[in-house]
């Protein structure tokens, strides 16, 4: 089985690594960059926890084959915080409490930061309907949206 | 698993012909990395398109048609609001179709190729009377959506043969489309049942319809009784109430745990008034 060398750009950093073209984008990010905040929970791109941004669009990156990556812009949830100064989804995640075990928590964040690019002033319907193919089974949801929702304001607020 | 990444379809086309095994196009990958990962599907030959010039791009056309790549997403579809305008409908079925992550890749060609009968955006493409190009061994031929699907999870294209661009018809004056599906919940599952119309007015009169139904047999369906019920009606509640008869005359479905056929049968007749009624609205330019 032959190998493919992929180029690709994550968080910023240009990159390279070699995969079997039957790995996903999230068997690479994890074996292979050691960035394993994407997390594995179904595989089947249900839950979200893989979320990652390919060229600015929010995919599941189980439902990426890794050499598909070659030439693209990956952003992670490890690119989210700005060296040590936590994101504002971060610091409302925390102050919530909007996360209990954390496993869906890395999709979630990227996921609600990709939305908030596309549209800073989400109604929580918008909000909720964005985020539903992000799976937790620990918070009952209500702490996740009230954290992204207050994010979104004072980001409002701040530009 | 040989993967390759053509640089145009004949290319890709000359791949599929001479490959042995399973071969799988990849555009979005939801449906083929989803039967890899649970070893359902394994291909020998997996071609991705995506490297193919053009295959992301939505274009309209001087005629007033839309011409669409095999690798423009749902979300690509979504945001595209002169789309949207033209054909709310088919813009709105494939917006359906799974999370937000999902619409990120997924794509138009690969619901229809997938071969699902439930499958949300081929309703709404088939009343729009959307045709696509299959590039093959011998050239291209142009190919009615609804003449694509076999059965499910088969279609009419042959070995060496894929759909190398997708074609939406000029809006044009006068004219609606919409698509409604029932799920037992609010987001994200399989259509019991799915109902496209597309319709064209004359003053109040339907001059033009097509009705195409999902998920009631073992190809999305198109439904010339249906369209004959509602054209030189109104819309009034004795067409409706023959549109809705001929949809649920026209169900083949099976029994499975999402609905009976009994439920998808009368639920086709209920969603064929909703759709065609809001066809109609939008027809006459009204927010539906």
């Amino acid at each position: 089985m032959s190998k493919f060398h992929v180029s690709t750009t994550v968080n910023g950093d240009a990159v390279d690594y070699l995969c079997d073209p039957r790995e996903t984008l999230l068997d690479c990010l994890r074996d292979k960059l050691n960035l394993t905040g994407a997390k594995e929970g179904c595989g089947t791109g249900d839950c979200g926890a893989c979320s990652v941004t390919v060229d600015g669009r929010l995919v599941c990156s189980c439902l990426m084959l890794g050499v598909e990556a070659d030439g693209k812009q990956i952003e992670t949830v490890e690119g989210i915080a700005e060296g040590d100064v936590l994101h504002p989804l971060q610091k409302k995640f925390i102050e919530h409490a909007a996360l209990q075990c954390g496993i869906c928590t890395p999709g979630i964040l990227v996921a609600a930061k990709s939305l908030l690019e596309k549209n800073p002033n989400p109604t929580e319907e918008e909000a909720r309907y964005w985020l539903a193919g992000n799976l937790c089974r620990c918070t009952g949801y209500d702490k996740i949206i009230r954290a992204v929702m207050e994010t979104a304001e004072e980001l409002r607020e701040a530009s | 698993m040989d993967y390759h990444s053509p640089a145009s379809f004949a290319e890709a086309s000359a791949l599929a012909a001479n490959a042995t095994g399973i071969t799988r196009f990849l555009a979005g990958g939801t449906d083929v990395l989803v039967q890899l990962r649970s070893e359902l599907v394994t291909p020998d030959t997996l071609i991705d398109i995506k490297k193919i010039d053009g295959v992301r791009d939505i274009n309209s056309n001087a005629d007033g048609s839309w011409t669409l790549g095999v690798a423009a997403t749902g979300a690509d579809m979504s945001e595209h609001l002169e789309l949207g305008r033209d054909w709310p409908g088919v813009v709105e079925a494939m917006d359906l179709i799974g999370s937000t992550q999902v619409q990120g890749r997924a794509t138009l060609t690969g619901n229809l190729c997938n071969g699902s009968p439930a499958a949300d955006s081929v309703p709404a493409m088939v009343a729009a009377g959307v045709t696509v190009t299959v590039t093959g061994p011998d050239g291209d031929r142009e190919v009615a959506v609804e003449d694509i699907p076999t059965g499910p999870g088969r279609t009419s294209l042959a070995k060496g043969e894929l759909i190398s661009a997708v074609h939406i018809p000029a809006r044009g004056d006068n004219g609606g489309d919409a698509y409604l599906r029932f799920i037992p919940r609010t987001e994200m599952d399989i259509a019991v049942v799915g109902v496209g119309v597309s319709l064209r007015l004359d003053g109040d009169t339907v001059t033009e319809a097509r009705v195409s139904l999902g998920a009631v047999a073992p190809t999305v369906l198109l439904v010339e009784d249906c369209a004959k019920a509602i054209i030189g009606s109104a819309l009034d509640d004795v067409s409706l109430d023959a549109l809705a008869a001929a949809a649920s005359a026209a169900c083949n479905p099976i029994d499975d745990k999402r609905g009976t056929i009994e439920f998808r049968t009368e639920v086709a007749g209920v969603l064929a008034k909703r759709a065609a009624k809001i066809a109609y609205a939008r027809a006459k330019g009204e927010e539906a």
